[in-house]
């Protein structure tokens, strides 16, 4: 993540800022100009709805907290209709809860916004690129909500359960492993590595399953 | 006086103006779209049916709603109201004495009269303007009759009304019971007995509704209060204190880092996290080393702990290698964000501290440096564990650190879990 933009430059990438407060979207503008092309912004999730699906670009930056609903409501109202147009949470906010039910509402990755730029920015590049984005502490939260109880029944074990490989990836990345390195620690391909991180997040949003409900339950979180 | 011109939405409730006694008449009147006149009449031929004709009117009386203030309400004494009551008390004696000729129904209908006109006056006396607490009981506007305690007058007219209750009630038993015997003479002190109860109960409800009421008024806001000024305090405490510091170290952009960092975090784990003592809790401890660890090295220590468990002896062993870590990455990496990992797992504990910075030969350590051989290999090899660090000049540092879980704290943290 020290080259953030990487060597395929052949196409600037569409960046749209989603956040209540005028001052970050500003200096977000300001630190991603060199990297991303931004289109856009919006203010409230009204204003987000209308313009995203107008502009329709490849990254929408989403706040968590706003005012009617927050970054919840957006990826509600647009996720169907505009299946290609890839969110990226950018909170504050670390709490178990906003970040599990932003990436389960749909959000390819989930970043805090002490995040530094050139990261901001390679992040906006693998979201783009299909990829899931795992800062270690969403691995971390992921681990907690897959961590195996062996006494509750599992209803469809393929979706519900997180294999081996896909929990070593996940440790790996809480410990602070970039991709490449998770790759040459495990003796696979950067790519399966990649591979392994989008069947979590597919996993996580779409596991019906019982564990997560008792899990937020737990932390009192619903 | 108020004149509605303009047609209300046809809902029943009990208007304000054009009624006698409390408008159910002209209520219904209007809700069926027929003359007052007919149903007021039919009220009082159906009063004929055992007073069927008043059941209904106070049973319409307490569940309609009376409608809502629209000018100035109307501020005429109503003693003129109260007649009506009166007529309605003696309807109901003169056809009991008409329909059972025997004394003892002669009695129970005295007794309806006097509950009827009493009641009726007391509830027509918190009814009009001052139900205060329709509000508090939206659901119930007929307790709010018994219950609203409006000022000190109508409360003395009450204590009135349900005293006179009472002592007829009381009046009724010994009367009932002086010629001792027949069965109609225990029911009719059953019936008597009931009356005072009655009366008592309204004496009583207003003051006890009060009381519970202003109780809990007062328990809430004492929490409210509690909660603010809990806020107030650390505000002013940490965020205050930062912002304060930070204008006077402006230049220092180390220090304000340091500062805005440990911030960030007392403020993150304010809000999102419920408190749990570093001495007891894994997690908590970890995560008390990682902050230390930050403020006194000015680095960004990335913490994920996922599960956690009580802390024992050997725990604190493991948090204090898990420290001495930190502190040799922050010491000697180079670097501003190390990264800290620990899984409790049914087996195990294990704590892993990442950098990325200068890394070394762990060849090249000399045998009198205590930190990484002293703090770290041997005290986790003393309490049972292992410690394994792997580094590489220009690769970073990672050390690994497992500890075997013992059974009873596996078991605690299973529990903690549920």
């Amino acid at each position: 993540m020290t080259e953030p933009q990487g060597t395929e430059t052949e196409r600037r990438l569409t960046v749209f800022l989603v956040d209540d407060h005028a001052m970050f979207r500003a200096g977000v503008r300001a630190e991603l100009g060199a990297h991303v092309e931004v289109v856009g912004e919006a203010s409230s999730v009204a204003e987000a709805v209308s313009k995203i699906a107008a502009i329709e670009p490849d990254v929408v930056l989403l706040d968590v907290h706003m005012p009617d609903g927050g970054g919840r409501a957006v990826l509600d109202a647009m996720r169907r209709s505009h299946p290609h147009v890839k969110f990226l949470a950018l909170s504050v906010s670390d709490a178990a809860e906003d970040v599990i039910g932003l990436i389960r509402a749909g959000a390819r990755g989930y970043v805090t916004k002490t995040i530094s730029p050139d990261e901001l920015a390679a992040a906006i590049r693998r979201v783009a690129d299909g990829d899931a984005v795992f800062s270690p502490r969403l691995a971390g939260f992921v681990l907690d909500a897959f961590a195996s109880r062996p006494d509750v029944p599992v209803a469809d074990p393929e979706l519900d359960q997180l294999t081996n490989r896909e929990r070593e990836v996940l440790r790996l990345l809480a410990r602070g492993y970039a991709y490449k390195e998770i790759a040459k620690e495990l003796f696979i391909s950067i790519k399966t590595v990649e591979t392994h991180v989008s069947n979590v997040l597919r996993k996580l949003q779409m596991s019906n399953r019982y564990e997560l409900s008792r899990w937020a339950a737990d932390r009192r979180l619903v | 006086m108020t004149t509605a011109v303009n047609p209300p939405p046809r809902r029943l409730y009990r208007p304000r103006d054009h009624r006698i006694v409390a408008g159910v008449a002209s209520g219904l009147a209007q809700h069926l779209g027929v003359p007052v006149l007919v149903v007021r009449i039919a009220l009082v031929v159906l009063l004929g049916f055992n007073g069927l004709g008043l059941l209904l009117y106070a049973a319409f009386w307490a569940v309609l709603p009376q409608q809502v203030v629209t000018a100035d309400p109307p501020q005429r004494r109503d003693l003129a109201m109260l007649l009506p009551f009166g007529a309605i008390g003696l309807g109901v004696v003169l056809l009991q004495s008409l329909v059972f000729q025997d004394s003892v129904a002669g009695t129970v209908g005295w007794l309806i009269a006097v509950v009827a006109v009493g009641a009726g006056i007391i509830w027509h006396q918190s009814d009009p303007t001052r139900r205060h607490l329709g509000g508090a009981v939206p659901q119930q506007p007929w307790l709010a009759a018994v219950v609203a305690e409006s000022d000190r007058r109508f409360f003395l007219f009450r204590f009135i009304g349900g005293g006179v209750l009472v002592a007829t009630g009381i009046i009724g038993v010994v009367a009932v019971y002086a010629p001792a015997g027949s069965l109609t003479a225990v029911i009719n002190g059953v019936i008597f007995a009931l009356v005072g109860l009655l009366g008592v109960g309204v004496v009583a409800a207003p003051l006890l509704w009060r009381m519970f009421n202003q109780l809990r008024a007062e328990r809430e806001g004492r929490i409210r209060e509690q909660e603010r000024a809990e806020l107030a305090a650390m505000i002013h405490d940490q965020v205050l204190h930062t912002l304060a510091l930070i204008q006077r170290n402006s230049a220092d952009i180390k220090e304000v880092q340091r500062l805005a960092r440990g911030q960030e975090r007392s403020l993150r784990n304010w809000l999102y996290k419920p408190a749990a003592s570093p001495t007891e809790r894994f997690a908590a401890a970890l995560e008390q080393a990682a902050a230390e660890v930050e403020d006194t090295y000015a680095i960004s220590v990335e913490t994920v702990v996922v599960g956690d468990t009580e802390c024992d002896e050997r725990v604190a062993a493991l948090v204090a290698a898990a420290r001495e870590a930190l502190v040799n990455a922050a010491r000697h990496a180079g670097v501003s964000t190390v990264s800290l990992y620990a899984e409790v797992e049914e087996s195990e504990l294990s704590v892993f501290v990442r950098d990325r910075g200068a890394g070394f030969e762990m060849a090249g350590v000399k045998e009198s440096r205590h930190g990484v051989r002293g703090s770290i290999i041997g005290r986790m090899q003393r309490h049972g564990g292992k410690a394994e660090i792997r580094s590489a000049p220009g690769d970073g540092t990672e050390v690994r650190l497992t500890l075997p879980a013992s059974r009873e704290s596996v078991s605690a943290a299973k529990e903690a879990a549920r």
